[in-house]
């Protein structure tokens, strides 16, 4: 078995034969990785979901999944994976657990084996007490969870998560991360998961993908991603109007120093360690500081830096090529 | 961990709970289930009770004029008597097969039942698409032909099962079998009612798989809907309808389909090479649309 979970190459979807939704990407997911596309909506995320859980085939490009080709072995494929998808998909007038039940009949699971499942993967999502209530009456949080229960029944070694907190208030969206990592340690299980929501990626994923207009823009661990932007920024200011630049720059890790409304900007790699040094050399010239902060490099700048805009700018005008998209649609019919 | 050789690897595993879901939602809504009831109960009444056509062709009130009665013995005056009381009986047979208007109309309505009922279950297939079920089937490794076939097999049932009820309710109306029925004859009108829904409920989900709102399947449902009841001879007989109009009903297979039923249920005997001719018309019409309407849907649910 190699060593990828996921691998595309040259992945590519055009719909109607000019829409191009997914434009030639290429990337890989390790065994036991979260790996994450972030991305604008619009910028091809479900679509590449959708490719790899053969729903949708590809227009051009091959991947597989645990090395089963997608294009030949699909039905292997879809034995293999889970899928919890950005809607509600569990049927309203069911129950929760007929609607377990439902999936695993889907897999061909024996009802023996399917039931005793459910009944763990409803303990797993804490949703027990409400197994044999139907799904109308479940909260946005109890949806999302039994969406989860439904995509585990088959004990997939790779999952995907379509926008998995889309929609969520905050507590239940911090309740579903914790479920999310407890998949991955307990289980060791390879997720895919698609986001437009930074701090998502960030608390998550051990990779991440940043997507936009079908291509991948870049691939790193957030760490690294944030580093590229060339680290933390320490921003000093002292009692006397002195010009410290040149000090500053001899300190170890320091990589920039800017001055601007008299409090100075330093650009450093490692900002916890270089603060203390700053303070510490100041000090030994004599110099009091008045104000210091570090600020560490969010998804925000990564995002800004590659794509050249911000996510909002970013979904605005994806909206509005959408909507164009949706008006020549209706033209055509 | 995926214990890949614990599951059936049936071809079609899963057909059987997709279309339970179906019916699930049928059977465990009562409110639903008895709304769609409602319907052909109030055409049975108002059609095939209250306004009975039958009763326009009562003799029982006609009398001779006297200078008329007065030409005739009485022996004759009672024959002619006994000839016009029987008019009624005799227009009613010529034209509808049985003297109950109602029965007539019966049958029709059960017919129109899977009509509507296939209509509605097509609708089903566009919901599924638009809150992303679809989607998760598949990505399971059920069949694409099992998603297909559970919605044809579960309007199929519906259809009958509301068929069955359709008769039920009909028979307190005044509903009457004809001569040749014998309770074996169900088995007949269920194997119309098999065929036709099949061909039916195909046609409509290859309609509806494409669309995404909710909308265009309901516009192409009202555009139907009429001119396949009324250019039928759900309530009136093909052989006295206009010549535009017979043109149409006598291709329409709901026609085929409600007089192969009314030899059934209700006409005093059963031309067997008339029956034959409507099962196999029938029967053609729905391996042709199930073809049809499953190729269609396959391909689309490959793309």
């Amino acid at each position: 078995m190699s060593e990828d979970a996921i691998k595309a190459e040259g992945l590519t979807k055009v719909f109607n034969g000019s829409l191009v939704a997914v434009d030639h990407i290429d990337f890989s997911v390790k065994h036991g990785e979260i790996f994450g596309f972030l991305g604008p909506n619009g910028a091809g995320k479900t679509t590449t979901i959708n490719m790899l859980i053969t729903v949708l085939k590809p227009t051009e490009g091959k991947a597989s999944i645990l090395d089963y080709d997608l294009a030949k072995q699909n039905n292997e494929v879809r034995y293999s994976i889970g899928v919890v998808p950005q809607e509600y998909t569990a049927d309203e007038d069911l129950t929760g657990c007929e609607n377990i039940l439902l999936c695993a009949d889907l897999y061909g699971i024996p009802r023996k084996t399917s039931t005793k499942r459910a009944t763990e993967l409803l303990e797993l999502v804490e949703l027990t007490a409400f197994k044999d209530k139907k799904v109308q009456t479940y909260s946005g949080g109890m949806r999302r969870r039994l969406e989860l229960a439904c995509g585990l029944i088959n004990r997939p070694k790779v999952l995907f998560l379509d926008e998995p907190t889309l929609g969520l208030d905050v507590q239940t969206r911090a309740a579903t991360w914790n479920y999310i990592k407890m998949l991955k340690k307990e289980f060791g299980m390879t997720l895919f998961m698609t986001t437009h929501y930074l701090e998502e990626a960030d608390a998550l994923c051990d990779r991440i993908a940043i997507i936009d207009h079908g291509k991948i823009i870049v691939v790193g661990t957030p760490t690294e991603l944030k580093d590229s932007l060339g680290g933390d920024i320490i921003t000093v200011a002292i009692k006397k109007d002195v010009d410290i630049t040149g000090l500053v720059e001899k300190i170890e890790h320091v990589k920039e120093v800017k001055k601007e409304n008299g409090s100075y900007m330093i650009k450093s790699e490692n900002g916890e360690v270089t603060a203390p040094l700053i303070i510490e050399a100041l000090r030994k010239e004599g110099h009091v500081v008045t104000r210091l902060s570090l600020t560490k490099p969010t998804l925000n700048e990564v995002y800004l830096q590659y794509t050249g805009r911000s996510m909002r700018d970013a979904e605005e005008s994806n909206n509005s090529i959408h909507a164009k998209r949706m008006m020549m649609a209706r033209r055509r019919h | 961990m995926s214990e890949i050789n614990n599951v059936s690897k049936s071809k079609l595993h899963g057909l059987w709970a997709l279309t339970n879901r179906e019916l699930k939602k049928w059977y465990k809504a009562p409110t639903v289930f008895i709304l769609t009831l409602i319907q052909p109960i109030i055409w049975l009444g108002l059609l095939g009770n209250a306004l009975n056509i039958g009763s326009l062709f009562s003799t029982s009130s006609i009398q001779f004029p006297p200078e008329i009665a007065a030409q005739f013995t009485p022996t004759q005056l009672g024959a002619l008597n006994q000839f016009f009381s029987g008019l009624q009986d005799q227009i009613m047979g010529s034209t509808f097969g049985t003297t109950s208007y109602i029965s007539f109309m019966a049958v029709g309505m059960i017919a129109f039942t899977a009509l509507f009922t296939t209509m509605f279950s097509g609708m089903s297939v566009v919901w599924d698409r638009r809150l992303g079920f679809l989607n998760k089937a598949l990505s399971t490794p059920v069949s694409r032909a099992a998603i297909i076939l559970s919605k044809v097999l579960s309007a199929t049932l519906r259809s009958m099962f509301q068929a069955s009820i359709i008769l039920i309710i009909a028979y307190p109306l005044g509903f009457q079998f004809g001569d040749a029925f014998t309770p074996i004859n169900i088995l007949g009108v269920f194997a119309f009612l098999f065929l036709i829904c099949l061909g039916l409920s195909s046609m409509f989900i290859a309609i509806n798989i494409r669309s995404t709102r909710i909308e265009t399947p309901m516009a192409v449902m009202n555009l139907l809907n009429l001119p396949l009841t009324f250019a039928s001879s759900a309530f009136f007989p093909i052989d006295r309808m206009p010549d535009w109009l017979q043109a149409v009903a006598s291709v329409n297979p709901l026609s085929y389909t409600m007089n192969g039923m009314r030899q059934l249920l209700i006409n005093p005997t059963i031309d067997y090479s008339a029956l034959a001719f409507q099962y196999a018309y029938v029967g053609i019409f729905a391996a042709v649309l199930t073809t049809i309407g499953i190729v269609l849907s396959w391909r689309f649910l490959n793309k």
